[in-house]
């Protein structure tokens, strides 16, 4: 499996370097257009994240990113160096009382575009997050 | 390309046709921007046509459901027109389908405000 690791800074124009490399590498593996749509969108939410939330845009922390290219799938990892955060205790952006809220739809878009999705606590510090997107499973 | 939006005018409907990007950043704020604006100005009925929208992320739904709530807390109605099928995908799963009022042709949307 071959992988690309990439240290980006917080910022909102590490987002868009983010979502071109991973649709580059998912493109070399034969994603089609809807996938890499939605790849592309799970990305850019995981390093919203990871910028805004976990790094709060400090320029002295970074964004770790990490692409791994099976025949099968693609491996994400994006890891910030922010204080992590219990998913537990993200409110449900479904329940009719959080509905109107602006925020908090992120993870749940995360979860819908790709096939795995795990939230780890960062070592040593921070949140990792790490997804997967099969080919096999794509439209 | 991040948003670009106009309005005009149909009877008493204020159509606002959104093209390209609604994300985190600039393409957010220029929607916020607009649609509060026109709703301090006292415009009641909002038609939101977004068939030219390539892309919304979270941050851009949220400026929706932001937009939407403002209207609303000034007595008006903002209703969407024209989604693509990323669009309506998203707003499936974050269920806000429950919450705005879409319509997919403009005469449609426009009668809907009588």
């Amino acid at each position: 499996m071959a992988e690309r690791k990439m240290l980006l800074d917080s910022t909102l124009d590490s987002v868009e370097v983010a979502e071109t490399a991973v649709l580059g590498a998912a493109r070399e593996i034969g994603f089609h257009e809807d996938d890499l749509h939605q790849l592309g969108m799970a990305v850019r939410e995981s390093m919203v994240n990871a910028v805004v939330h976990g790094n709060r845009y400090n320029a002295r922390k970074k964004v770790h990113l990490s692409v791994t290219k099976a025949p099968d799938r693609l491996i994400i990892v994006i890891a910030d160096e922010g204080d992590g955060f219990d998913v537990n205790k993200v409110p449900d952006p479904l329940a009719e009382n959080n509905l109107l809220r602006q925020s908090g739809r992120g993870l749940l878009l995360i979860r819908a575009f790709v096939d795995e999705f795990q939230v780890l606590p960062g070592q040593p510090r921070g949140t990792e997050v790490r997804m997967v997107k099969y080919l096999a499973k794509a439209s | 390309m991040s948003v670009k939006m106009s309005s005009r005018q149909v009877g008493d409907v204020t159509v606002v046709d959104a093209a390209g990007r609604i994300t985190l950043g600039e393409g957010a704020s220029v929607f916020r921007d607009m649609i509060r604006d026109l709703a301090a100005k006292g415009d009641k009925k909002i038609l939101v046509n977004l068939s030219d929208v390539s892309y919304i992320d979270s941050s851009g739904i949220g400026e929706m459901v932001s937009s939407f709530t403002t209207v609303t807390n000034h007595g008006g109605q903002l209703k969407l027109l024209g989604l693509t099928k990323r669009v309506k995908d998203l707003l499936q799963i974050t269920k806000l389908y429950t919450v705005f009022d879409v319509f997919e042709d403009e005469p449609s949307a426009i009668r809907s405000f009588a």
